[in-house]
């Protein structure tokens, strides 16, 4: 009980936090529709016009990574600039209770982009917003956007150590759009890439958002996403332990 | 004029180390050199999936657009990290002459602008088959120089902002992503509705990066001289406006006195 008091806690905190902030509103908004708009010009040009909502669809989740990855990369150094780090590894709680429900909130925050490129892609382009299976389509985008709030969970458990993790963050950015397909198919991709694609919960989710919306079998890559969120889960318990005592006993917990 | 030339060279370099927050290979390398070599790679194989245009078409269009990293983000941190760390007072209160102060802080952006869209182009060629003819690449490197150039002096009037604004980076971001959608880095102008080919007409990097797809494809740099010398006229009035801007909004900050204030 007192973990979900926590994680409820964290979660609204930490939602309130990035509702005020303009770098989220870029990410989570501004950026997603541009590079839609981008996509739409795009496709339309390549006379590609009916993949409209596939363009919306991959660029509002490249805004949920986008929020996801720069969130998840900023939590431990922006609690370093607050001096707030010490206060969190300090709490009794593990250190991942701590951070999982800020991950998760930059996540959902990410929702926003989902929502930002299918209202401007109605209302600019007409993309129709008809979706094949709506019930399953609500219950893949959350899946997913958890199952990313926790591969996030795993990413900010290793920028412990890091003390250049924004720079991973800028780094990490358009290779996981790549490999996960978000706009494009993968089969564009060389074929050793391909293990990359399948370990990457983006890429599960994107095919279980895109079936559910387009058409074509949802339950596979769902329970892959979810398969792969837990696995972030499990892992980023053990690295936020190993990673912790080791920051501990460098004495660079806080070091910037 | 000894003294005007090393504030312009040596505190613009100075400046640049001492503001540029990617500077360390542990930053620079992922945010100035990966970075723009996975958006080489994603709009190109964006635009394969799409049947847009030529893969050259997205590589030298990318590989132009990347200066802008450098220049923008550049250009305001030189600027507005002065108030940042608190040291725009005593700047601003050296009679140092204010044009090599500004303008010299140019120069290191200009020069890693030059590398980092010079490695996205050998990138190109390695990785996606970029294969300019070698009499093209003298032509190509002017119209780099020229774009860069251009973009800096645009990263100038963003980097001038930066002295009042309070959240410059916010503005810098925007400014990039922009730059991507307006200036037919991927997408033709003519593909474009007219008001946004327009906004894109105004802004560096379009006629720059025109003018490389032709040269690119072959074309020699006296047919594409016009778009060059737009280009050029683009980088003059842009630096003009940047410090027309830097020199109000000194005065207005010391008038009102919100120097270092957010």
């Amino acid at each position: 009980m007192s973990a979900a008091r926590v994680v409820w806690s964290g979660f609204v905190m930490n939602l309130k936090m990035v509702g005020t902030s303009s770098f989220f509103l870029l990410t989570s908004v501004v950026q997603p529709v541009i590079f839609a708009t981008v996509a739409f010009y795009m496709f339309k040009s390549g006379g590609r016009s009916g993949t409209l909502l596939y363009a919306a669809l991959g660029a509002g989740m490249m805004g949920v990574w986008s929020t996801t990855l720069f969130g998840c990369g900023g939590i431990i150094q922006w609690q370093r600039w607050q001096g707030t780090l010490e206060l969190g590894v300090g709490a009794p709680p593990s250190m991942a209770l701590v951070y999982f429900p800020f991950t998760l909130a930059n996540a959902f925050t990410g929702m926003y982009a989902l929502a930002a490129t299918l209202v401007w892609g109605r209302v600019f382009f007409g993309v129709p917003l008809h979706l094949v299976h709506p019930w399953l389509f609500v219950l893949a985008l959350p899946a997913t956007v958890i199952s990313l709030g926790l591969m996030g969970l795993l990413l900010a458990s290793s920028f412990i150590l890091y003390r250049y993790a924004n720079a991973m963050s800028n780094l990490l950015e358009y290779p996981v759009w790549v490999a996960s397909g978000l706009i494009f198919s993968t089969s564009l991709l060389p074929g050793w890439s391909r293990p990359i694609s399948w370990c990457l919960p983006p890429y599960w989710g994107i095919l279980a958002i895109r079936h559910a919306a387009l058409g074509g079998e949802v339950w596979g890559p769902l329970g892959m996403v979810v398969a792969l969120g837990i696995a972030s889960l499990v892992l980023s318990v053990f690295t936020f332990g190993i990673f912790e005592t080791r920051a501990r006993a460098r004495a660079t917990l806080s070091l910037t | 004029m000894k003294r005007w030339l090393s504030i312009f060279f040596v505190g613009g370099v100075i400046a640049y180390r001492g503001l540029f927050n990617w500077i360390r290979p542990a930053m620079y390398i992922p945010t100035m050199l990966g970075s723009p070599l996975f958006q080489l790679i994603f709009f190109t194989k964006l635009g394969q999936y799409a049947h847009a245009e030529s893969r050259d078409f997205y590589i030298v269009g990318n590989s132009v657009q990347v200066c802008a990293m450098s220049s923008v983000y550049g250009m305001t941190m030189a600027v507005a990290n002065e108030r940042w760390y608190g040291t725009l007072g005593p700047l601003l209160a050296s009679p140092a002459n204010r044009a090599a102060v500004f303008l010299g802080r140019g120069v290191p952006v200009l020069a890693n602008g030059l590398f980092v869209s010079a490695f996205t182009f050998v990138i190109g060629a390695l990785l996606l088959g970029f294969r300019p003819g070698l009499g093209s690449i003298p032509s190509l490197a002017v119209i780099v120089v020229v774009t860069t150039v251009s973009c800096t002096c645009f990263g100038m009037l963003l980097g001038s902002i930066g002295l009042r604004a309070k959240d410059f980076f916010f503005v810098a971001n925007l400014a990039y992503f922009l730059m991507l959608l307006f200036c037919g880095v991927n997408i033709p102008l003519n593909v474009l509705p007219g008001w946004m080919g327009a906004i894109g007409r105004c802004l560096p990097l379009t006629h720059g990066i025109a003018a490389a797809r032709e040269v690119a494809a072959g074309a020699p740099l006296s047919q594409v001289s016009g778009l060059v010398w737009t280009e050029v006229g683009v980088a003059a009035a842009y630096a003009l406006a940047a410090y027309v801007l830097f020199r109000v909004l000194e005065r207005e900050s010391r008038r009102s006195a919100v120097l270092d204030t957010y």
